[in-house]
């Protein structure tokens, strides 16, 4: 019992994280991002080359990958979204540009990295082992408490910095913020490099446990978009739920539902349209998105 | 009118001449499983778009496709049905199948609405994987050709199996399917109906409050979205002659969507040309190697920061330009 509650919150963790850059992305733009698992799986390749093929040291892995995605969340922001949201009658059109950065990241990862699986070595050795109750490599607790870290100090930033309070108005009422001086392409951008940022630097965390490969990235949005929808599109606490729900779902589901085969996530998925049939926005969502 | 007349016709006599000329002349017989391949894709593309009509982005036409290709083959194979009878009958199993989960999920809107299709192309092909009917993981295959449809004696359609050149036989099925939809398609949004829906993608409760019904309404359009994901599930079930649980998977049902967005949601034709860019497109560039998809991608990035309405949105009235 005691381990499957330690999974769920080690898996909560990472999800939670990917789950906050994407819920942050669609509040401040109204864009589902379906590069995001594309953006983690970059991330994963970044720490990668830094740390296995340049010989660095882990922690400047995860700074270039937070770097280097943010940099890039930036750009697409300011070049490719800004210019369509403008210019298109549906705000929807933003999703086929959502999916051409998708695909063309895949193209960009196959080009750069290849398709192989990749990981790092070990960052710490080790088991933790408390009576033979909870076991776990000491690796994967230094991530899950990085991850919730990472969780805390976001939290952080938009609740109390001048950047996140303007971030949040933008979220509430787009029209608003602008009245009141928040420069609304300034911060969106912010925001978006912000969120690509989080999806990157999951990607550097979980690429010293499970590795990486370019396959990862199209599953890793859908569970992206299951989070979301469990605890409500565009709000940041509910994207936090969502992710520890998920991973305490998948947690407990693989324990009690494996005698009966692979149907954890069919489970999960009949579950959801249920609970969304009851209450479609969500846990913590505004209704209608 | 005239005009109308006259683009139909041109369009007919390229689909059903000009096209078998032209390859029958270069001798790239490849593009007749292409070319099949747009014509069913845009089939269910044009449930898409139906969608999209009232307001509603569906992610998750792979999920019917993939319903449809497994009723289609459970019924050819285990009950010994003749392919012509499970054709429609795989749309109607669909259509069903999506009233079942229209009702509560069409309450839904927005990205609400287009995540939860999205998982629901995932649902499908989990069903399908553990459900034993359908074969698990290693899918039903050899399944025979489509076999002689007649009428009291009367032969509509030969027997593929006997047929020299099948490929030419599947092209004009899926062209006339594909032409059948369109037309179907054209019919509704030109008739009340498509009013209607039109009034539930501007404003539902304003359609709502002068009596327009809209529960029923987005039920109806996408059961008949559903449909057309079926029967061309079904078709290609016929042509491939296999189904596995992976035939139709999340990409799929985002290529979909994908369509429908290139040609441009507010053009009944816009499915069908985006199918053919996209598909066609992806085909010809498989001269380019590796570079491919990078090719491909940036192409479409390009296209939507040009055009971002869809292609056709070319072709609009010169607007008052923002």
């Amino acid at each position: 019992m005691e381990q499957i509650l330690a999974n769920g919150l080690y898996l909560g963790a990472q999800y939670a994280l990917i789950a906050l850059g994407l819920t942050l992305i669609f509040s401040l733009m109204n864009v589902l991002n379906f590069a995001h698992g594309q953006m983690y799986v970059f991330g994963g390749f970044v720490t990668y080359t830094v740390v296995a093929q340049f010989g660095l040291p882990f922690i400047v892995g995860l700074v270039a990958s937070a770097a280097v995605l943010a940099v890039l969340g930036g750009l697409i922001e300011k070049f490719l979204f800004r210019p369509v949201i403008r210019r298109s009658k549906r705000e929807e059109s933003t999703m086929l540009l959502a999916a051409g950065i998708a695909f063309f990241l895949d193209a960009v990862i196959l080009l750069l990295f290849g398709e192989k699986q990749r990981g790092v070595p070990k960052i710490v050795n080790g088991v933790f082992n408390w009576d033979m109750r909870i076991i776990m490599p000491y690796d994967r607790i230094l991530i899950g408490i990085l991850a919730i870290t990472l969780i805390v100090s976001f939290i952080l930033f938009m609740q109390y910095s001048r950047t996140g309070r303007a971030m949040r108005a933008l979220a509430q009422d787009r029209m608003a913020a602008q009245l009141m001086g928040v420069d609304v392409d300034r911060y969106s951008m912010i925001g978006f490099a912000l969120g690509a940022m989080l999806a990157g630097l999951v990607g550097g965390l979980l690429v010293t446990i499970t590795g990486i490969n370019l396959g990862m990235g199209g599953p890793t949005s859908v569970k992206a978009f299951l989070m979301i929808m469990i605890g409500g599109a565009g709000v940041i606490s509910g994207a936090i739920a969502g992710g520890f729900i998920l991973g305490m779902m998948e947690s407990v589901g693989l324990t009690l539902l494996a005698a009966y085969g692979d149907i954890t996530y069919l489970v999960i998925f009949a579950t959801l349209m249920v609970f969304l049939a009851i209450r479609p926005q969500g846990l913590m969502g505004k209704p209608w998105g | 009118m005239a005009l109308r007349l006259i683009g139909i016709g041109a369009f007919l006599l390229g689909v059903f001449v000009l096209v078998p000329v032209f390859i029958a002349v270069t001798g790239r017989w490849d593009f007749y499983y292409t070319l099949t391949s747009v014509a069913l894709l845009s089939v269910g593309a044009a449930g898409v778009w139906l969608t999209f009509y009232i307001g509603r982005i569906n992610i998750g036409q792979g999920a019917y496709a993939l319903v449809g290709g497994y009723v289609s083959a459970i019924l050819v194979m285990k009950a010994g049905f003749s392919f012509w009878v499970t054709l429609p009958l795989a749309g109607v199993a669909c259509a069903l199948i999506s009233v079942v989960i229209g009702l509560p999920i069409l309450r839904l809107r927005g990205v609400y609405f287009a995540m939860v299709t999205l998982v629901l192309t995932e649902v499908a092909r989990l069903t399908a994987l553990a459900l034993p009917v359908t074969n698990g993981a290693k899918g039903i295959t050899s399944i025979p050709l489509p076999g002689e449809l007649s009428i009291l004696g009367l032969t509509i359609i030969p027997d593929f199996a006997g047929l020299a050149n099948p490929k030419l036989a599947f092209y004009l099925m899926g062209a006339a399917l594909m032409a059948l939809t369109y037309l179907v398609l054209w019919r509704i949004v030109n008739s009340r109906l498509g009013h209607l829906c039109r009034s539930l993608q501007q404003n539902e409760e304003l359609a709502a409050s002068i009596g327009v019904n809209t529960a029923m309404l987005r039920v109806l359009a996408y059961s008949i979205s559903s449909f057309f994901g079926g029967i061309a599930g079904a078709m290609f079930v016929a042509i491939s002659q296999s189904i596995y649980p992976s035939s139709f998977v999340v990409t799929d049902s985002v290529n979909f969507m994908l369509y429908c967005f290139l040609g441009g949601l507010g053009y009944v034709f816009g499915p069908m040309l985006g199918t053919l860019l996209l598909y066609f497109g992806w085909d010809l560039l498989s001269v380019a190697k590796q570079y491919q998809l990078l090719i491909y991608s940036g192409s479409m990035i390009a296209l939507m920061l040009v055009l971002p309405n869809g292609l056709l949105s070319l072709f609009d009235k010169k607007e008052s330009r923002q």
